[in-house]
């Protein structure tokens, strides 16, 4: 039992730490090891299009992280003890948005985009001299799509488990509803809307398949990384990709934990 | 503050609804409209009222034969890799071990698909496995470009997924039972075949069926690893949406496969429903 625990950890982590290892080669074959060196590393942040691709995501996945964990935390709080049929749509937008397969998002969007964009840019362009078109823009709207469900999933978990006695403990007190939102709510909210930002970024920061529909004339590092490997493989890859890794877990870690210290003791 | 409740409600859900509204049913929406239109005649779309997308479905039927046989088969191939960790976990590991070990399942399945296929490439490609096999003395494999090398890519991506709910069912398990059927005489094989397996029950259907839906709708797996040869309806789909530019067609094609994810998942919930194994809270993670 303990030997196959240690193989299936040996499946899920060897490919992972076999990208890395062949990041350090010193030559530029990436199938076979030669020597150590971090020059791959450097040529990497040096080359212009991975750091205009890497800027380009990290953009894209703050913005929608932001805006997921505002527009998300509010909507779970107006859900809180909502029924009929308000409550019944949001549910259901949140499903569909969740369980939808990516690739449709994503057509589904790019074609609906172009669709608007070319009937009101005339009238746009009329007005203002610029056109609307792909770009930052849908790349976050597409992404906070799914990653505010997952906000709104994460934070009503976490408003149902709260205990509500601290919330009438803090009225009898004589706190204001603002005040009690501000000093009892919100920190209790706290862990499950910085989980949700995490979780929310490295989705964004990691999707290929919807931004590879949507993202217009952006490059985002995944589309990037994606167009290289058709390209041929190098280590530079190695090196990018153990970058995006490590970026990811540690932002998982943080995610984990903070979670974890929310939730009272089991 | 002059906002009654109502009003700061609706204040509160608006920016989530106008989401929903302008980038979720009206994309698909939109989608459902052009299902039934033609091809302009420099690609892109044409007004139009017609079955002819739906009846030219039957051209790409490689694509929904590919993907219907190989998202069951790597649902399957993920079970049985994750069940016998999940138990691992939840029955015998030490409790001290426990959050680090399941950390370490979830960390990958956060960590970027495209790499991680990456990383089967390099290990599947000439001189990966194959050469270590040659040098071996096992024969000449061709391992990259195969429908097994989209399946291995499959189970690296989603065993994770498929972990996580049959662990939560089997963390709650009750020891009680267990020892129940060791005091009545029962053999351990013959407890976990009758108590063990049946109570487990809803999380392996959970499981399954999240990683069904995802890999109806995969693209990356089987055009990094199948190489263009094992086609999944995703990849159709890109091709019809980014090179032939075909978008009626595609429409009809995105509509079809969600119609399918749904019959598939209906009849798979009605199924479980019947057997008792249906759970209603879909554990996100």
């Amino acid at each position: 039992m303990r030997i196959y625990a240690l193989a299936v950890y040996a499946f899920l982590y060897l490919p992972i730490g076999i990208i890395a290892l062949f990041s350090f080669s010193a030559g530029r074959s990436a199938s076979q090891m030669q020597g150590f060196s971090t020059g791959w590393y450097a040529k990497a942040l040096g080359n212009p299009f991975v750091v205009d691709a890497l800027k380009t995501s990290a953009s894209v996945a703050l913005t929608s992280a932001l805006l997921s964990c505002l527009f998300g935390t509010m909507a779970a709080l107006a859900l809180t003890g909502l029924k009929g049929r308000v409550r019944t749509i949001f549910d259901a937008m949140i499903y569909i948005a969740v369980m939808i397969p990516g690739i449709v998002i994503g057509i589904a969007t790019l074609i609906a985009l172009v669709t608007v964009f070319d009937a009101v840019n005339p009238w746009v362009q009329a007005a203002t001299g610029w056109r609307l078109s792909l770009g930052f823009g849908s790349l976050v709207g597409a992404h906070v799509l799914f990653t505010m469900s997952l906000v709104i999933i994460l934070v009503r978990a976490r408003i149902e488990g709260m205990d509500r006695a601290l919330i009438e403990a803090s009225s009898d007190l004589g706190a204001g509803p603002v005040a009690t939102f501000r000093q009892v709510t919100l920190p209790l909210l706290a862990p499950a809307v910085f989980a949700g930002f995490l979780l929310s970024f490295t989705f964004s920061f990691d999707d290929f398949i919807i931004a590879f529909f949507v993202a217009g004339p952006e490059t985002t590092l995944p589309i990037y990384i994606f167009s290289s490997i058709r390209r041929g493989v190098t280590p530079e890859i190695n090196a990018i990709g153990t970058m995006v890794i490590a970026v990811s877990l540690i932002l998982l870690i943080v995610a984990e934990f903070t979670l974890r210290r929310g939730k009272p003791a089991a | 503050m002059a906002l009654s409740n109502r009003q700061a409600r609706w204040l509160l859900l608006g920016p989530a609804g106008l989401w929903y509204a302008m980038l979720l049913v009206l994309p698909l929406a939109v989608v459902l409209v052009y299902s039934f239109g033609e091809r302009g005649a420099a690609g892109g779309y044409q007004p139009a009222f017609t079955l002819a997308q739906y009846a030219n479905l039957a051209t790409r039927w490689t694509a929904f034969k590919n993907t219907l046989m190989l998202a069951p088969l790597g649902t399957v191939a993920a079970l049985l890799i994750a069940y016998p960790l999940a138990y691992f976990l939840a029955v015998r590991v030490n409790p001290r071990w426990r959050t680090l070990l399941l950390v370490l399942v979830i960390v990958p399945f956060w960590t970027s698909i495209l790499i991680r296929s990456y990383a089967w490439i390099f290990l599947l490609g000439g001189r990966g496995i194959p050469a270590l096999l040659a040098d071996l003395g096992l024969g000449d494999w061709r391992l990259i470009n195969t429908p097994f090398a989209v399946l291995v890519g499959i189970v690296y991506g989603y065993m994770p997924l498929m972990f996580f709910p049959i662990y939560v069912s089997l963390e709650k398990l009750d020891r009680k039972l267990l020892e129940a059927a060791s005091d009545l005489g029962s053999p351990p094989w013959r407890s976990f075949v009758q108590v063990t397996l049946p109570l487990s029950l809803p999380g392996v259907a959970t499981g399954s069926m999240l990683v069904f839906i995802l890999l109806m709708g995969e693209y990356l797996i089987p055009q990094m690893l199948g190489g263009g040869k094992v086609f999944f309806v995703g990849n159709a789909l890109v091709d019809l949406f980014l090179q032939s530019r075909n978008w009626a067609f595609g429409s009809a094609m995105s509509v079809t496969l969600v119609a399918v994810m749904l019959v598939v998942v209906t009849l798979y919930m009605r199924f479980l429903k019947r057997i008792g194994a249906a759970r209603e809270d879909v554990g996100l993670m």
